[in-house]
């Protein structure tokens, strides 16, 4: 019986383990880019040369016009303005007029905010005259559904949840985001 | 005084043991949370800011676009360009392109193609709305501009 029992657990030598795994972190670590995703969505108006010019006539006062010149100025509704957030309150306000303010909207679906930016406009002003717009629109649902703003840009990415399509659908009912980007000059 | 010194005979050693597995889960959480890059950008890119960010749905529709002022000045010039998979092309290229990346699509997937663009902040709206035009020709209409989560001000 050449056999020969020995006694004590056989083990492994795993102390280099911990160096081999670090080395691994560290390779993934290096190639890493954390999936970034996130932005401000826009849906494009179809192929120019497939629509029919139409004239539709609209009344001044649905219209909340924005100009950014190539120098980065901004001219709201005639007046020059400074302040990009200030932007935020008074498209609120034009939207949600309700006819009050001979000055302002109607109603929240004949309201339109059109945004005009020149060639030489730099790409940050624009998002940020963009943010502002989009950002109104998002407090007026939010508030309407009852969340945070957060919470609705959230809810409003996943509409495969049926409860989240029907807060949607009941947030947005009779105020459709209407800004339009004009074509720069 | 010696008293206090009581010396004790016990081990001051700190187990080790447990340092592997927890290496192993950073590694886990990189590994997962991880994409590797597939393309080199060749623009430089110091994206803009904004509040009111979306989370795009499905990734798998998602397309790249880059644009901004080329690294290399000395060999394409500080004019911004527009690059796609390590290239670059002129806005009239972007049908061509669009085309391309929906051939990679599934048929019911074609028109929900999302182009997200990634541009500087320092490119002018002119070239944006030429790439907005040629998308909007390829008939790619949902975009994304991607933008960096505000901190603070």
């Amino acid at each position: 019986m050449a056999r020969s029992k020995r006694r004590g657990a056989a083990e492994i030598n795993s102390s280099s383990m911990a160096d081999i795994a670090f080395l691994l972190l560290i390779f993934f670590l290096v190639t890493t880019t954390i999936a970034n995703d996130k932005g401000l969505t826009l849906q494009l108006p179809p192929d120019p040369d497939q629509i029919q010019d139409v004239d539709i006539k609209m009344k001044e006062r649905n219209i909340f016009k924005i100009l950014i010149n190539s120098s980065d100025k901004l001219l709201v509704e005639n007046e020059p303005l400074n302040d990009v957030h200030k932007l935020r309150e008074m498209i609120k306000k034009h939207v949600l007029n309700y006819g009050r303010d001979p000055e302002l909207s109607e109603n929240p679906e004949k309201a339109v905010i059109s945004l005009k930016a020149n060639r030489g406009t730099s790409y940050d002003m624009f998002i940020a005259v963009y943010n502002e717009a989009q950002g109104a629109y998002y407090d007026i649902y939010a508030q309407k559904a009852g969340v945070t703003n957060a919470k609705w840009r959230e809810l409003s990415s996943d509409l495969s949840n049926p409860d989240n399509k029907a807060l949607y659908d009941k947030a947005r009912e009779g105020i459709p985001m209407s800004i339009s980007i004009a074509e720069p000059n | 005084m010696s008293k206090f010194k009581k010396k004790s005979n016990t081990s001051q050693e700190i187990p080790t043991s447990a340092l592997p597995d927890i290496i192993f889960m950073l590694l886990f959480f990189f590994m997962v949370t991880t994409v590797l890059r597939e393309t080199t950008i060749n623009v430089r890119q110091k994206v803009p800011q904004a509040t009111e960010l979306r989370k795009l749905q499905r990734k798998s529709l998602v397309s790249y676009l880059y644009v901004g002022e080329p690294k290399n000045t000395v060999l394409y010039g500080d004019e911004p360009k527009i690059q796609v998979n390590d290239v670059f092309i002129e806005p009239k290229d972007i049908i061509l392109w669009v085309s391309k990346e929906k051939d990679k699509l599934t048929e019911a997937e074609r028109d929900q193609i999302t182009i997200a663009m990634k541009a500087d902040e320092d490119v002018k709206m002119g070239l944006v709305s030429d790439i907005e035009m040629q998308l909007r020709k390829a008939n790619a209409r949902k975009m994304m501009f991607s933008v960096r989560q505000k901190t603070d001000d």
